[in-house]
C-alpha cells in the first residue's frame, strides 16, 4: 500500500495521454507486419468495390466491344478483356457485390444460427446439450461442400440459396466453439454472483454470458469469411449461382474456362483476386487470433 | 483390445449413420417438393392431370404420410437399397458403383501425394536449422489452403497442358490423365497433413525423451525421423477421417475442371437436375466413408498406442 502511494506521482501522467501511447504501440505493432498492413488494405479495397464499385471500374460490366475481343491484359485493360470484348477488371470489381453479399449471408447464417445452438447447449445443458450436440456431430460427419450441394438440391439455384447452403454448412464449428466458451463462462465466479443475486436468467445471458463468450466465435468468424468466399466462389462456378450475365467471381473463372488455351486471363485475374482476398482475410484472422494480443 | 469396447465404438458409428439418413431425408425430401422436380422432368411442358401426379407419386412411394416414407426408406436403406434415381430410373446403388472407380484412383493418388507433400514441408520446415527456410515453408500450407481448387487445376491445365504440352488437359485415359487431377486435389489436403503434424513435432521434439536420446549422442536426422515422427505421426492420424472426406468432396470440383467421369461428376449433375435420391446417395456415401475410416482409425490407435490401450477400460 505504501509502495502504491510513494509510486503514486511517478505513474500519474500516464494514464494521462493514453491515446497517444495506444498510437505509437500500434504503429509499431504494423511496421513490423508489412504483410497484415497490405492485408487490411486489401479488405478494403474489396469492401469499397462491392459497395462503390464505380469508383474503381467506370464502365459498364457487360458493356461487349467486339473490337476488342481476348485482348490480353496491358494498358487501357490490365486484367484483358473477354471472348465478348467485356474488360475483364470491370467485371471482376462489379461482381465484388454479388460474391461478397453472399459470403456475408453465409457467414451471418452460420454465426447466428452456430452460435445460438452453442450458447443454447452451453448454457441449458443436460439433455439440451446433449441433443444439440449429437446433432453437431452429425454434421460435422458430412463433408461441408457436400452437405451444401444437398441443400441446393433442395433449395434450388441462385446466389441467395448458395449462401444460406455455404452458412449451413459450417454452422457445426460456430455451435461447439460457441459451446466450449459459454461453458467455460458459465462456471466463472462472476456468473455465479449474478445468480445469486437473482438477476433472471436471460439478463445473465445477454450481459454476462454472451459478452464474454463471443470473442473466440468472432475470431472464427473472420476465418470462416474466407473459407465461404471459397465455398460461395467454387460452387458459383460449378453453375449454381447467379444466372450468367451477371458477373460473380467464381462464375468468371467459368466463363473464362472455355477460352484457356487462348486467354488464359480469363480466368487467371477473377481467380487471383479471388485468392488474394482470402489470403487477406486468412492473414488478419491469424493476427486477431493470437497475435495482436501476444504482442501487447 | 476388449469387446465392449470394439460394440461401443461399433454403435457410435452406427448412431452417426443412421442421423447422417435422418438429416439428410429432413433437408431433401421436406425441404423441398421432390414431387415438382418428378413434374418438371416427366411434363415436358404439358400439364399433367392429377391422376398422372398421384400415380406418379404413388410410383417414387411420395404419396405415403412423412414418417411412413421415412421408415420405408429407412427399411430399404438397410437392406442396401437408397431408392431410384429421378433422372435415369437406375438404382441408386448402382450408379454409385459404377461411378466409383475412377473416383477412387484420383482419390487415392490424391491421398498418397498429399501425405508425401504434407510430411515433406512438415519435416523439412521442422528440421532445418535455416530460420528463413522453416519460416517459408511453414507459410506454405496456408498460402495452399487460400488457394480457389478449381483455379489451381485450370492453372495446371494452362500451364502443363497447353503452354509446355507435357500433360493431357482433360479426360481419364492412362496414368499421365491422373497427374494434374491428383495434383490439385493433394494441395489442399496436403497442406492440413502439414499444418497439423508441424504442430506435433515441435511438440515431439519438445519432449524429454528427445533430449536424453540427443545426450546419448543419437545424431539429428535419426532423432527427427526414429524418436519424433513415430510419436508426432499419432496425432495426425486422427485427423485421417476429416482429410478423406475433404478428398472425397475435392472429387466434384476437380473432375468438373478435368472432365473426368466419376462420383463428383455425377454428385454435380445431380444437384443440377434435382435428383434427390441419388443426391441423398452421395451424402450417404461419403458419411460412410467418414465413419468407416474413423472407426478403423480408433480400432488400430490402442495398437500403435499402448497408453491409450491401457487408458480404455476393458
Amino acid at each position: 500500500m505504501t509502495e502504491l502511494l510513494e509510486r503514486g506521482p511517478d505513474r500519474a501522467p500516464l494514464p494521462a495521454e493514453p491515446a497517444a501511447h495506444d498510437r505509437g504501440r500500434l504503429f509499431r505493432f504494423l511496421r513490423r507486419r508489412p504483410g497484415l498492413v497490405v492485408s487490411v488494405l486489401v479488405i478494403v479495397f474489396v469492401l469499397i468495390s462491392a459497395v462503390f464499385p464505380q469508383l474503381f471500374a467506370p464502365g459498364d460490366p457487360n458493356l461487349a466491344v467486339p473490337r476488342e475481343r481476348s485482348l490480353p491484359p496491358g494498358p487501357g485493360h490490365w486484367f484483358g478483356t473477354d471472348y465478348l470484348g467485356r474488360d475483364v477488371w470491370t467485371r471482376v470489381v462489379h461482381g465484388t457485390s454479388l460474391s461478397l453479399q453472399a459470403t456475408l449471408i453465409a457467414v451471418a447464417v452460420a454465426l447466428v444460427v452456430g452460435g445460438l445452438i452453442g450458447l443454447l447447449a452451453g448454457f441449458v445443458g443436460r439433455w439440451v446439450d446433449e441433443g444439440l450436440m449429437r446433432l453437431v456431430d452429425v454434421l460435422l460427419a458430412i463433408p461441408p461442400i457436400l452437405l451444401a450441394l444437398a441443400l441446393i438440391a433442395a433449395l434450388g439455384f441462385g446466389t441467395t440459396n448458395v449462401a444460406i447452403a455455404v452458412g449451413v454448412a459450417s454452422v457445426a464449428q460456430f455451435a461447439r466453439v460457441m459451446r466450449a466458451e459459454t461453458l467455460r463462462v458459465r462456471g466463472t465466479v462472476y456468473v455465479e454472483a449474478a445468480r445469486a443475486v437473482g438477476t433472471r436468467w436471460w439478463v445473465t445471458l445477454g450481459r454476462h454470458v454472451l459478452p464474454n463468450a463471443a470473442g473466440p466465435v468472432l475470431v472464427l468468424a473472420v476465418l470462416e469469411f474466407g473459407l465461404a468466399i471459397l465455398a460461395v466462389s467454387s460452387l458459383s462456378f460449378l453453375g449454381y449461382g447467379a444466372p450468367p450475365p451477371a458477373p460473380e467471381w467464381g462464375s468468371l473463372v467459368a466463363e473464362g474456362r472455355n477460352y484457356l488455351a487462348t486467354a488464359w486471363w480469363m480466368c487467371a485475374m477473377p481467380g487471383l483476386t479471388i485468392a488474394a482476398t482470402v489470403l487477406a482475410v486468412n492473414r488478419v484472422s491469424k493476427a486477431l487470433d493470437g497475435e495482436w494480443g501476444r504482442d501487447r | 483390445m476388449s469387446g465392449p469396447y470394439l460394440l461401443r465404438r461399433l454403435a457410435a458409428a452406427v448412431g452417426v449413420l443412421w442421423a447422417a439418413y435422418t438429416v439428410s431425408f429432413a433437408v431433401l425430401y421436406l425441404l423441398a417438393d421432390p414431387v415438382a422436380t418428378l413434374v418438371a422432368r416427366a411434363s415436358d411442358g404439358t400439364t399433367l392431370t392429377t391422376a398422372e401426379l398421384d400415380a406418379l407419386r404413388a410410383q417414387y412411394g411420395l404419396d405415403q404420410p412423412v414418417p411412413v416414407q421415412y421408415l420405408d426408406r429407412l427399411w430399404a436403406a438397410l437392406q442396401g437399397d437408397l431408392g431410384t434415381s429421378f433422372v435415369n430410373g437406375q438404382p441408386v446403388t448402382s450408379t454409385i458403383g459404377e461411378a466409383l472407380p475412377p473416383t477412387l484412383q484420383i482419390a487415392s493418388a490424391g491421398l498418397v501425394l498429399a501425405v508425401l507433400l504434407g510430411a515433406g514441408v512438415a519435416l523439412t520446415a521442422t528440421y532445418t536449422r535455416s530460420r528463413w527456410l522453416a519460416q517459408a515453408l511453414m507459410g506454405l500450407p496456408s498460402l495452399a489452403v487460400s488457394l480457389p481448387v478449381f483455379w489451381v487445376g485450370l492453372m495446371l491445365v494452362q500451364l502443363f497442358s497447353f503452354q509446355l504440352g507435357w500433360l493431357p488437359a482433360v479426360g481419364a485415359r492412362g496414368p499421365e490423365a491422373l497427374v494434374l487431377p491428383a495434383i490439385t486435389l493433394a494441395l489442399p489436403t496436403g497442406a492440413l497433413i502439414a499444418q497439423v503434424l508441424v504442430k506435433s513435432m515441435s511438440q515431439a521434439l519438445a519432449e524429454p525423451y528427445v533430449t536424453t536420446a540427443r545426450a546419448k549422442g543419437v545424431g539429428p536426422l535419426a532423432v527427427h525421423l526414429r524418436h519424433a515422427l513415430g510419436n508426432a505421426a499419432l496425432p495426425a492420424l486422427t485427423v485421417l477421417g476429416y482429410v478423406t472426406g475433404n478428398l472425397l468432396a475435392g472429387t466434384v470440383v476437380v473432375e468438373t475442371v478435368f472432365t473426368r467421369p466419376g462420383l463428383g461428376r455425377i454428385t454435380v449433375s445431380a444437384v443440377a437436375d434435382q435428383d434427390i435420391p441419388l443426391v441423398q446417395g452421395v451424402v450417404l456415401f461419403a458419411a460412410f466413408v467418414f465413419v468407416v475410416v474413423n472407426l478403423v482409425v480408433d480400432l488400430l490407435y490402442p495398437l500403435l498406442d499402448p497408453r491409450v490401450a491401457q487408458a480404455v477400460p476393458a
